[in-house]
C-alpha cells in the first residue's frame, strides 16, 4: 500500500478529493457535535407566518425545510445514514460480486458459464426496478436499504473479477500451484485473491458514488430511509414541490451529493492510474 | 451471420423468460395484496372472492405464471388491474415516447461527450484535459434528479426559454440534456483513452509522415478506431437509461413507459409492472444486439462469433 | 297549496338571483384543462377516482343525477319517479328522445344492462357492493347472468326492487356505476370500452392518446336543450402542477385541474388579479387518523381520547398552507347530518398525558403511523408524530406506497393511518355513506376500508334504522338520528378528525360560470356541462 501513497500524491485533484471525503466523514460522524439543532425538531419559528420554508438566515445556516427543521443540521445527520448505506452497501456488493466472479471464474466450464448467463440476466432486469421492488418487500430500515443497492450493484464487480480471475487462473504459477497438488481454497486464498486486490480497492472506491446516488434515488422516489430519518436524497425528495420558492432545499443537498460522489470518483481514478499503467487504456 | 443472429435472438428470449420469471416471483413477495386496492370500498367479502377469482389470483404460483407466459406469447400482456385496458396497448402509445427520449438522450450525450474526449485526448497531460475530465466526473457524479430539477428551475421557469415538461421536440431537449450530463461524461473518458490508444498507433504516424493535417488524420483514421468501445458502451448504457428513464420521466412528465412504469408500482398494478418490465427488457437486449452488429460495419477486421 | 305557492315564488327568486342565468352564457368556445396525471379509464362502471369521475359524469347519464353545483337530487334521463309505499320498490320513467353518441334510441333494456354490468364480477367493478340492496345481488354474484330485482316493464319504465327499504338508494343510483352504456358498444370494444367510451352524456368522446390529451366533443343531441354550452373540452395530461398555472396566467390553458401547488398557494391568493378567478368551495372530504380500536394499548378509548386532545389541528392547517379548516367530527360540514354545535375534542396536551395516566401509560408507548409517501402526507404524518411525542407516545412513521397502506389498513394491521392520499371523499353526499364503509362493523378486516377496526353494533343498528326512513316527510327526522349516531360515535374516539379541505380552483377569465360549477361537490372539481366561454359568438 505504500507505494500508492507516491504517485497519488502528484495527482492533486485526488488529494483534494481525499481532503473532502476526509471533512465529509468526520461531519457526518460528529454530527450530534457539530450539529447547531436536532434535526428532527419542527421549529415554530422555522417557518413564515403563511407556513413556507425560510432561507438561509442567523439561526438556521442553510435554512429550514417545509415542516421548520434545520438544514444544516439535517445534512449532517443525513450524511451519517448516506454515507453508512453507501458503505455498506458497496462492501456487500463487493463481497457478493468477488464470491460470484471467483467462483465462476475459477471453475468455469458448463457451471462457470451458467454463473455468468445468470449474471447476464440480472444485468438485463433494470436496477431500480428491482431496488424498488425488494425496498417495498422488505422493512425499511438502514440494513434493508444497504443490502437492496448492494443486490442491484454487485453484478458489475462479479463481471469484472470473473475476467481477472480467468486471466489469472490460465498464468504460470497458479498452474504450478496446482500441480504441486494445492487445492482450491489454498490456491485462491494465496495467490490468486492477492493479485484481485487492486481491483477491489479500485472498485470499492468508485462504486461508493453510486451506491450513494442509488441511496438517494430510493429516497426520491420514496422507497427509502423512512421519515423522520434525513437522508440526503430524502431532503430533496420531501422538497421538491417547493423547488421555485425553496430552491435551497434542492440545490444544497445536490451539491453535497455531487461533491461526495466527485470525490470518491477521482480517488478511485486516481488509485487505477497509479496501480496499473495498462488500465488507463482500457474500457472501465 | 444469420446463424449469430439466431443465436443471439434465442438468447433474447431466454432472457425475456429469465427476466420475466424473476419479476413475478418478485411481485407476488410484495406484502400488499392488490385485490384489496381494487375492490375499492364498498365490497362485500363475496365481491373480493369473485374478483379475486376473475384475476386469477386465487392460483398457485406457477400456474399464473404458465397462464401469463402463454398469454405472452399470443402478444397479450393482460389487462392493467387498475386501469382495466390491455397492458399492450398502454405500452404501445407510450413506447415511442420514450423511445425518442433515448434516442435524443444518447445524441445529447455523444455530442456532448465525444468532442470532450477527442479533445482531451488530444490535449493529453495540459490543464484543459484535467479540466475536461474533471468536469465529466462531476457530470457522472451529480444525481440526475437534481440536475433535472435545475435545469427545469433555470432554463423553463427562471428564464423561460425552454418549456417546462409536456410533449414534443422543444419539450425533449431538458429532459435529454439532463441525461446527457451524465452519460456524455463517460463517453468522453472513454473517448479519451481509446483516442490516446489510437494516436499512439503506426498507421497515425504514417498517415502524419504522408503530409496529412493532424485533425485529418484524426478523422479519417483514428475517430473510427476509437468509436469501437464507444458502440459497445452505448448498448451496455441502454440498461442504465431505461433504469433513468423512470426518474427523468418523472420529473419532466415525459409521458413514456417509465412514468407508466412509476403509477404502475404506486398503484399495485403487478400485469403493468411485468409488462414494462420484459418491454424494458427486450429494448436493452435488442439494443445490445444492434450495437453488436454495428462493429463489423465499423472495423471490418472484427468477426462476430 | 300556499306552502307549494310560497315555494314555487321561492325558487323562482333564487332561480333569478343565480348569477350563472344572470349573464345569459353564449353557445360556443372551448376549453383547456390540465391534469399531472393520466386518467385511469372512462367506463363508467369501473372508473373511481375524482379525477375520472367528473370526465365520466359528463361523457354519460343516470338515471338521477344532481342539480349543477350542488348536493339536490334530481332527476336526468328519468323523467319521474315513483316510490312504493314500503320503500322497497322504485319505478323510473325514462324521457323521450333520449339518444346514445352513436345515435341509437335509449331503452330501459340499457339501463337494466348497465347496473347488472357494474354488478358483475367479470367487469371488475369497485362499485357493484353499492347495488347489493337490489334484489337478486347474490346471485348474479354467485354466477346468475342477470339482476332479478330490475325489470324493463317496457321500453321506457324500469322497475327496480330493493330487499329491504334503502333511504340511500336514489342516491346510489346516481352514482357513476350506473351510467347508461350501450351493449353493443361495450362488447365491440373488447374490454377496452375504458378507451373508447360511448355514452349518453353532454360530451361525446372523440380520442385519447394515453399520457397526452384527451379531446370531446359537444353532443348536438343531448336530453337538455342548450347544454352544453362548450363545442369542446380538451384534456392535456403530464403536466406540472406548478407549469399548469404559469400557463393559466399566460391564457394558454383554461382550468388548472390538480388545482394550485402549495408552494404558490399564498403568492396566488393574495394577487387582486386572480379574485375572480378563484372558485373556492367546500368538498364533501374529511382528512383523519384512523385509531386502531383492536390493537392495545389504541383499544382503551381514554388512550384514542387523549391522541385526540394531543393533536394539534392549527397547525396542520398551516402545513397545508391553510387550504381547509380543523375538523371537529367526521362528517364535513357541507354535509346534511353536520352538526355545528359538536366542537370535538380541543387541544389540550395537558389534558392528555393526564387521561394516558389514567389509562395507565404515565410514560406514554410506542407506536406506529401509516402515511402514503406522495408530499404532503409524510410531512403531515412527522407534524402528528412530533405532537405525540410532547404527550409521551413515540410514533414510528412509515412511509409507504399507497397500496400497501390500504392493504395494512384492510388487514387492520397498522395502529394509526393518516388518510392523506385516501381520505374519505364522500361517494354521494348523504351522511350514511360516511359510515358503513368506513366505520361499520361488516367492513372491519379481510380488505374492509374500516381501519380503526371499530365495531359497534347497537350505533349499526341505529344506522340501519335511519337508513330504511325512506319517506320525504322523515327526512329531517333522518338527519336528526344520523347527527345523534355520529355524536355517540365521537364519544368512542375511533378517529382524530384532523381538518376537511376545501377545494380551490383557478380558471381563467374568459370561462364564465357560478363559482359552484367550479367546485361542484359532485362533478369533482368541474361541471364542464354548464361552463361556457365568454368569447363565444
Amino acid at each position: 500500500m505504500a507505494n500508492l501513497w507516491k504517485p497519488l500524491r502528484k495527482d492533486i485533484a485526488a488529494v483534494i478529493s481525499l481532503g473532502i471525503i476526509a471533512a465529509v466523514v468526520v461531519l457526518a460522524l460528529g454530527a450530534p457535535l457539530f450539529a447547531p439543532h436536532s434535526p428532527t425538531e419542527q421549529f415554530a419559528d422555522g417557518l413564515s407566518d403563511i407556513g413556507a420554508p425560510l432561507p438561509p438566515d442567523g439561526k438556521f445556516w442553510l435554512g429550514t425545510d417545509l415542516l421548520g427543521r434545520d438544514l444544516y443540521s439535517r445534512l449532517l445527520f443525513g450524511g451519517r445514514n448516506s454515507l453508512l448505506i453507501g458503505l455498506l452497501a458497496n462492501g456487500a456488493a463487493l463481497l457478493i460480486g468477488t464470491l460470484v466472479g471467483v467462483v465462476a471464474g475459477y471453475i468455469q466450464g458448463r457451471a462457470g458459464n451458467a454463473i455468468m448467463r445468470f449474471t447476464d440476466l440480472m444485468m438485463a432486469i433494470p436496477a431500480l426496478l428491482l431496488a424498488i421492488a425488494l425496498a417495498i418487500i422488505l422493512e425499511r430500515s438502514v440494513w434493508i436499504v444497504a443490502l437492496v443497492i448492494a443486490l442491484v450493484n454487485w453484478v458489475q464487480v462479479a463481471r469484472v473479477i470473473y475476467t481477472e480471475t480467468v486471466g489469472l487462473e490460465a498464468r504460470d504459477f497458479v498452474r504450478a500451484a496446482r500441480a504441486l497438488g494445492a487445492g482450491p481454497v489454498r490456491v485462491l486464498s494465496r495467490h490468486i485473491l492477492p493479485h484481485l486486490l487492486p481491483t477491489l480497492l479500485v472498485y470499492g472506491t468508485l462504486g461508493i458514488s453510486t451506491t450513494v446516488m442509488l441511496e438517494a434515488m430510493l429516497s426520491f422516489l420514496g422507497v427509502g430511509v423512512q421519515p423522520p430519518d434525513p437522508s440526503w436524497g430524502g431532503i430533496i425528495f420531501e422538497s421538491q414541490s417547493y423547488l421555485m420558492n425553496a430552491p435551497w432545499l434542492v440545490i444544497f443537498p445536490g451539491l453535497v451529493i455531487l461533491a461526495v460522489a466527485l470525490a470518491f470518483n477521482l480517488v478511485g481514478d486516481a488509485l487505477r492510474d497509479a496501480l496499473d499503467p495498462r488500465q488507463r487504456r482500457q474500457v472501465g | 451471420m444469420i446463424a449469430y443472429i439466431v443465436r443471439r435472438l434465442a438468447a433474447v428470449v431466454l432472457i425475456l423468460l429469465g427476466v420475466s420469471a424473476i419479476t413475478y416471483c418478485l411481485l407476488f413477495l410484495l406484502p400488499a395484496d392488490p385485490v384489496d386496492l381494487l375492490a375499492g370500498r364498498n365490497a362485500t367479502p363475496e365481491m373480493r372472492e369473485a374478483l379475486r377469482q376473475e384475476l386469477g389470483l386465487d392460483q398457485p404460483l406457477p400456474v399464473q405464471y404458465a397462464v401469463y407466459l402463454g398469454k405472452l406469447v399470443q402478444g397479450d400482456m393482460g389487462r392493467s388491474l387498475a386501469q382495466k385496458v390491455d397492458v399492450s396497448l398502454l405500452i404501445a402509445a407510450r413506447l415511442p415516447a420514450t423511445l425518442q427520449l433515448m434516442a435524443a438522450a444518447i445524441v445529447a450525450s455523444l455530442l456532448l461527450g465525444l468532442p470532450a474526449g477527442m479533445y482531451a485526448a488530444m490535449r493529453r497531460g495540459t490543464l484543459p484535459d484535467k479540466a475536461a475530465m474533471i468536469a465529466s466526473f462531476a457530470g457522472v457524479s451529480a444525481p440526475q434528479f437534481v440536475v433535472g430539477l435545475l435545469l427545469l428551475y433555470l432554463f423553463a421557469y427562471k428564464l423561460g426559454w425552454l418549456p417546462m415538461g409536456g410533449y414534443g421536440l422543444a419539450n425533449i431537449i431538458l429532459p435529454a440534456l439532463t441525461v446527457a450530463v451524465a452519460n456524455g461524461g463517460w463517453y468522453s473518458r472513454m473517448m479519451r483513452s481509446s483516442m490516446i490508444e489510437v494516436l499512439s498507433q503506426d498507421y497515425m504516424r504514417t498517415a502524419r509522415a504522408k503530409g496529412l493535417p493532424r485533425w485529418r488524420a484524426v478523422l479519417n483514421h483514428g475517430f473510427r478506431n476509437a468509436m469501437l468501445p464507444i458502440i459497445a458502451m452505448v448498448g451496455i448504457d441502454m440498461g442504465y437509461l431505461i433504469t433513468n428513464i423512470v426518474i427523468v420521466e418523472s420529473v419532466f412528465g415525459w409521458p413514456g413507459i417509465g412514468q407508466l412504469l412509476w403509477q404502475g408500482i404506486q398503484r399495485l398494478d403487478y400485469t403493468i409492472i411485468i409488462g414494462v418490465t420484459i418491454t424494458a427488457a427486450v429494448v436493452i437486449t435488442l439494443a445490445n444486439l444492434l450495437a453488436d452488429l454495428l462493429t463489423p460495419l465499423i472495423d471490418p477486421r472484427i468477426e462476430l462469433r | 297549496m300556499k306552502r307549494i305557492l310560497l315555494s314555487a315564488a321561492a325558487a323562482i327568486a333564487l332561480i333569478a338571483a343565480t348569477p350563472a342565468l344572470a349573464q345569459a352564457p353564449k353557445q360556443g368556445g372551448e376549453a383547456i384543462i390540465t391534469f399531472n396525471n393520466d386518467l385511469t379509464t372512462l367506463d363508467p362502471q369501473v372508473g373511481y377516482d375524482w379525477q375520472n369521475w367528473s370526465v365520466i359524469k359528463s361523457i354519460f347519464d343516470g338515471l338521477m343525477d344532481y342539480e349543477p353545483g350542488s348536493t339536490e337530487l334530481r332527476p336526468d334521463l328519468a323523467e319521474s319517479y315513483t316510490i312504493s309505499d314500503d320503500g322497497q320498490t322504485y319505478t323510473f320513467k325514462l324521457r323521450d328522445g333520449l339518444k346514445f353518441h352513436n345515435g341509437r334510441a335509449v331503452t330501459a333494456d340499457d339501463v337494466k344492462y348497465s347496473i347488472e354490468r357494474a354488478v358483475n364480477p367479470a367487469t371488475q367493478s369497485p362499485g357493484g357492493g353499492y347495488f347489493s340492496v337490489i334484489k337478486g345481488y347474490d346471485e348474479m354474484v354467485g354466477g346468475a347472468p342477470g339482476l332479478s330485482g330490475i325489470t324493463a316493464a317496457d321500453d321506457k319504465t324500469v322497475v327496480i326492487q330493493l330487499n329491504r327499504p334503502d333511504a340511500t338508494f336514489l342516491h346510489v343510483i346516481a352514482l357513476n356505476f350506473a351510467f347508461v352504456v350501450p351493449k353493443e358498444e361495450v362488447e365491440k370494444a373488447g374490454g377496452n370500452f375504458g378507451i373508447a367510451p360511448v355514452g349518453t352524456g353532454a360530451f361525446k368522446f372523440v380520442e385519447w392518446v394515453p399520457g397526452q390529451r384527451l379531446v370531446l366533443e359537444r353532443f348536438a343531441d343531448y336530453h337538455e336543450a342548450g347544454v352544453p354550452y362548450l363545442d369542446k373540452l380538451t384534456f392535456e395530461f403530464g403536466q406540472d402542477p406548478t407549469v399548469a398555472v404559469l400557463r393559466l396566467q399566460k391564457g394558454e390553458i383554461d382550468i388548472a385541474g390538480d388545482g394550485i401547488p402549495p408552494a404558490q398557494f399564498n403568492e396566488i391568493m393574495s394577487d387582486s388579479a386572480n379574485k375572480d378567478l378563484i372558485a373556492v368551495g367546500d368538498q364533501l372530504h374529511t382528512g383523519y387518523v384512523t385509531l386502531n380500536a383492536k390493537m392495545p394499548p389504541l383499544d382503551n378509548v381514554k388512550v384514542r381520547q387523549a391522541i385526540n386532545m394531543a393533536i394539534n389541528k392549527d397547525r396542520i392547517v398551516k402545513l397545508i398552507n391553510n387550504r381547509g379548516v380543523p375538523a371537529t367530527q367526521p362528517l364535513p360540514p357541507a354535509m346534511p347530518g353536520y352538526d355545528k354545535d359538536q366542537k370535538g375534542y380541543a387541544f389540550d396536551p395537558n389534558k392528555a398525558k393526564a387521561l394516558l395516566t389514567e389509562a395507565g401509560f404515565p410514560n406514554g408507548f410506542a407506536t406506529e403511523i401509516y402515511a402514503m409517501n406522495v408530499d404532503p402526507n409524510p410531512r403531515i404524518a412527522q407534524a402528528i408524530q412530533q405532537d405525540l411525542a410532547a404527550v409521551g407516545i413515540t410514533a414510528e412513521v412509515k412511509s409507504l406506497g399507497q397500496g400497501e397502506v390500504i392493504d395494512a389498513g384492510g388487514q387492520t394491521k397498522a395502529p394509526m393511518i393518516w388518510s392523506g392520499g385516501m381520505a374519505w371523499i364522500a361517494d354521494f353526499p348523504d351522511p350514511a355513506n360516511f359510515y358503513y364503509g368506513i366505520l361499520g362493523c361488516s367492513s372491519v378486516g379481510n380488505g374492509g376500508w374500516n381501519w380503526a377496526g371499530y365495531c359497534n353494533e347497537a350505533l349499526d343498528q341505529r344506522a340501519n334504522q335511519a337508513d330504511s326512513m325512506v319517506a320525504a316527510e322523515q327526512a329531517a327526522a333522518r338527519t336528526d338520528a344520523w347527527k345523534g349516531i355520529y355524536n355517540d360515535l365521537m364519544k368512542d374516539a375511533p378517529w382524530v378528525p384532523i381538518f376537511n379541505e376545501k377545494r380551490f380552483t383557478y380558471h381563467s377569465a374568459r370561462l364564465g360560470g357560478d363559482a359552484s360549477l367550479f367546485t361542484d361537490p359532485i362533478h369533482i372539481p368541474v361541471n364542464y356541462d354548464f361552463i361556457y366561454n365568454k368569447d363565444a359568438q
